[in-house]
């Protein structure tokens, strides 16, 4: 594998580092907000987690691109603040990928919040336990199998992203261009040895995370 | 009474009953994205002249290649440049003495916003801009000669950092087109098909700065003995087809 | 101001409740009733899981809910404990874990119960290290008594706890509970439709149904209002609090004074002095105009007939008094009638000594 290829690796797991903790930040509230709120806003919302899961990942790029470009309100809003435009950055991709994998985070932690029901918060309550003391000493811990599948599948998710990242990234190496994006080049340049190298790494690497996830499952499953 | 849902059974099946004109026939297609426009255009023209009918496939170049390398059902490839056509001809899937140059595109470095680019370019010595588009210079033609025309006017080194790569000359377009990038080399069609209003600023780069982006054409071995594949490339070479594919930005060859 | 005061209005999803009541804040109150009169929102609206639109929780002059004043204490800053009709352990912390989540969340100076005092009460010193999951419904309860004892709570909340619980099991815990009733000075609710648990941990009665307060009063006098459905069910009873005397060895017979006698009861019913608690189902009382001689009762105490009613065809209950306690008797309408009984008429109340329950 060339320098490239190792830089569009580690690029890839960083980009999915840094999103799978944006998206536990971020999917963590959401979930919990969904499974407690009796707001009629709780289906929409909902719904509108969900869209990633439905629209074709290049159409959710092309409208970040334009959102977050400088005619965008997304663009307007970051020049505003002196950040630029983040179409082409780094900070770009991960806004990219944590709206486009936010299901796959979302769900399992609310599928968790759900399990964990009401009682366990309402006995924590009569124990003194404050709101937030609630959340944290028996609500998170309790959800734990949710958070870890979500972990797991938010990061897988953020590796695999293809569409997203071509259309916001710009495949700038070392800065956008991630492994999905190096692989598919490699292919549309008829680099097929390079394609097969990375390829058959994230064969590997998916079936590895998959296998973990199932073994989480397994272990956690007296809980449910 | 099965007599009575007779009619409705042949009005049913009339389309596939009744034969059309003897030599009408369709002629499958694999086009250049860049050429989506110009058969939008060629299209109807053709079909009123010759009675066959067009069914088109766009997308990029190397990915038709590789479709037709695996037995996609194509009569006539138009490629976006010569390489896989003649790739295709030494593999030996083509119709020998079928390949020819239909178009030559124009590279020019675009911006959407007026008064950006300057008209002999010198934006690209000087210019203070975040990025410049381009198409991925390894698969995409237009993206090779965009860094011819960086390495003639010695402004590689300059403008590799700012370099983003759309997948094809499309994508490029679009990171232009919504302002993400301030310029980019782009197909002069592409800039030739938009409204008056949005045309912005541009420099057509002067074609000695890199090679000819000849786009090839060729017939397609499937359509040896298809009379209407080869009508329509005979078409393509037609005084009428010529000024339909100039009009678009493009040059045919004299 | 030492009573628990509970005034609360609420219509939950097409449940209407308009509970009010006022309950001594010592011993432990039974709110009483069948199932879907209303008694566990009154406790959830105690607690502060709920807040009743209209409301007033009071404990000893000190409101957790004064809806006149737009006042309500969150359920985490009431001094409660709860006990779920599920134990509702905390699948993530072992049993010292769970024991301590409320004790660590009580201030110093408020903490009124030590860890080892609860868990030498509730027998768990074998199960500390266990984690929640890996116990039997019995010790799961056990533990979940023992947790809301450890917040220290001013008032504790009991929802059916023992209705989810085996036989078994609940034979298990309730002499655990006993115990507590017996030694702990913190006052509770304690939620039930099961009588006979009613009566044997009870003080006080708070009877609901469909959402309101029937009647509210001393457990005693609940229980043999021939007014109320408890004195005219089958299972009627009255309950006598007596004070261990004296012991018969060779009969296997304790003697027992009360404030309208002295009963003899079967077995070694509590150690000398102690207090124990005997419930008399009415079925078992007969009644006599002459004091019986050579009868197998042992038991024959001095009665004034408060109050006769018909509560089935061919069938009375007669509610007498002895001393101050009030007892209850079943008999046919046919011997009432023969015997002339009447309101204010002095008899004789015959108790087997074999009926006398703890």
């Amino acid at each position: 594998m060339s320098e490239a290829d190792w830089l569009a690796v580690w690029l890839t797991i960083k980009l999915a580092a840094v999103t799978t903790a944006v998206l536990l930040l971020v999917g963590t509230p959401i979930a919990w907000w969904i499974a407690r709120t009796r707001s009629w806003l709780k289906q929409p919302v909902a719904a509108f987690v969900a869209l990633p899961l439905v629209l074709p990942p290049t159409v959710l790029g092309f409208y970040l691109l334009l959102f977050l470009g400088p005619n965008g309100p997304g663009g307007w809003l970051t020049q505003t603040l002196a950040l630029g435009t983040l179409p082409f950055t780094f900070a770009g991709l991960v806004i990219g990928s944590v709206i486009y994998s936010l299901p796959f985070v979302v769900q399992p932690i609310y599928n968790a919040f759900e399990a964990v029901g009401e009682r366990p918060l309402e006995v924590a309550a009569t124990l003194r336990a404050s709101p937030w003391n609630r959340f944290f000493t028996v609500a998170l811990p309790l959800a734990r199998p949710g958070l870890l599948t979500a972990t797991v599948l938010g990061f897988a998710h953020t590796v695999g992203e293809f569409g997203v990242v071509l259309m916001i990234g710009g495949a700038i190496p070392g800065k956008t261009k991630v492994l999905s994006v190096a692989i598919y080049d490699h292919v549309e340049a008829l680099e097929y040895v390079h394609a097969h190298a990375l390829s058959a790494g994230m064969v590997v690497f998916a079936f590895l995370v998959l296998l973990v996830l199932f073994m989480i499952n397994r272990r956690w499953e007296p809980l449910r | 009474m099965p007599h009575l849902f007779l009619p409705f059974l042949f009005v049913l099946l009339a389309p596939f009953l009744i034969p059309g004109p003897a030599t009408a026939a369709d002629v499958t297609v694999a086009a250049a994205a860049n050429f989506t426009e110009a058969i939008n255009r060629l299209a109807p023209d053709f079909e009123r002249r010759t009675g066959h009918r067009l069914v088109t496939s766009f997308g990029a170049t190397g990915k038709l290649y590789a479709q037709i390398k695996n037995g996609a059902p194509f009569d006539v490839l138009l490629a976006a440049d010569a390489a896989y056509p003649r790739r295709l001809e030494a593999e030996r899937l083509t119709v020998s003495g079928t390949r020819f140059i239909y178009a030559t595109g124009r590279l020019v470095l675009w911006s959407a916003r007026a008064g950006v680019v300057d008209k002999d370019g010198a934006i690209l010595r000087k210019g203070d801009f975040a990025h410049l588009a381009v198409a991925n210079p390894t698969t995409a033609p237009y993206g090779a000669a965009a860094v011819q025309v960086m390495r003639r006017l010695g402004v590689e080194e300059r403008l590799r950092p700012r370099l983003v790569q759309g997948e094809n000359i499309t994508q490029a377009f679009q990171f232009v087109r919504s302002g993400n990038a301030l310029l980019g080399f782009v197909a002069w069609a592409q800039v030739r098909a938009l409204p008056a209003a949005q045309v912005g600023s541009y420099w057509l780069v002067p074609v000695e700065l890199y090679a000819p982006l000849h786009q090839e054409a060729v017939l397609l071995k499937r359509a040896a003995d298809a009379p209407a594949a080869r009508a329509f490339i005979d078409y393509l070479r037609s005084p009428p087809a010529r000024s339909i594919i100039e009009e678009l930005g493009y040059t045919t060859p004299r | 101001m030492s009573k628990i005061e509970v005034s609360l209005q609420t219509a939950l999803g097409g449940f209407a409740l308009d509970a009010v009541f006022t309950a001594p804040s010592r011993g432990i109150t039974a709110l009483f009733g069948p199932s879907g009169s209303g008694k566990t929102s009154v406790l959830r609206c105690v607690a502060g899981l709920v807040r009743a639109p209209r409301g007033k929780v009071c404990i000893d002059g000190e409101c957790w809910q004064d809806e006149s004043r737009r006042h309500f204490v969150p359920a985490h800053r009431r001094a409660i404990g709860y006990v779920f009709q599920e134990a509702s352990l905390f699948a993530h912390l072992s049993v010292r874990d769970n024991l301590e989540y409320g004790l660590n969340r009580t201030p110093a100076k408020e903490r009124r119960i030590e860890f080892g005092q609860a868990v030498e009460w509730l027998g768990l010193k074998a199960l500390l290290p266990r984690g929640s999951q890996h116990l039997s419904g019995g010790e799961r309860q056990r533990v979940a008594i023992a947790r809301a004892l450890l917040s220290s709570p001013r008032l504790l909340l009991l929802d059916e706890p023992l209705s989810g619980l085996d036989d078994a099991a609940k034979a298990d815990i309730v002499p655990y509970l006993e115990r507590l009733h017996r030694e702990l000075s913190i006052p509770a609710l304690y939620v039930s439709h099961a009588a006979e648990e009613v009566a044997r941990l009870c003080d006080y009665m708070v009877l609901m149904e469909n959402g309101a307060v029937r009647a509210h009063g001393a457990l005693g006098a609940m229980l043999t209002r021939l007014d109320l459905p408890l004195a005219r069910s089958d299972t009627a009873s009255a309950v006598i609090d007596a004070t261990v005397v004296e012991r018969d060895d060779a009969f296997q017979l304790t003697y027992l004074e009360f404030n309208g006698g002295r009963l003899a009861a079967i077995g070694d019913t509590a150690p000398m002095g102690a207090k124990a608690r005997f419930r008399v189902h009415a079925r078992d009382v007969s009644v006599a105009l002459v004091r019986p001689e050579r009868t197998s009762a042992q038991n024959v105490l001095a009665a004034q007939i408060e109050e006769i009613a018909e509560d089935a065809p061919g069938r009375v209950v007669v509610r007498l008094r002895v001393g101050d306690t009030i007892l209850l008797a079943r008999i046919t309408r046919k011997s009432a009638s023969d015997l002339g009984l009447k309101n204010g008429m002095p008899v004789y109340a015959q108790i087997k000594s074999v009926a006398l329950l703890r």
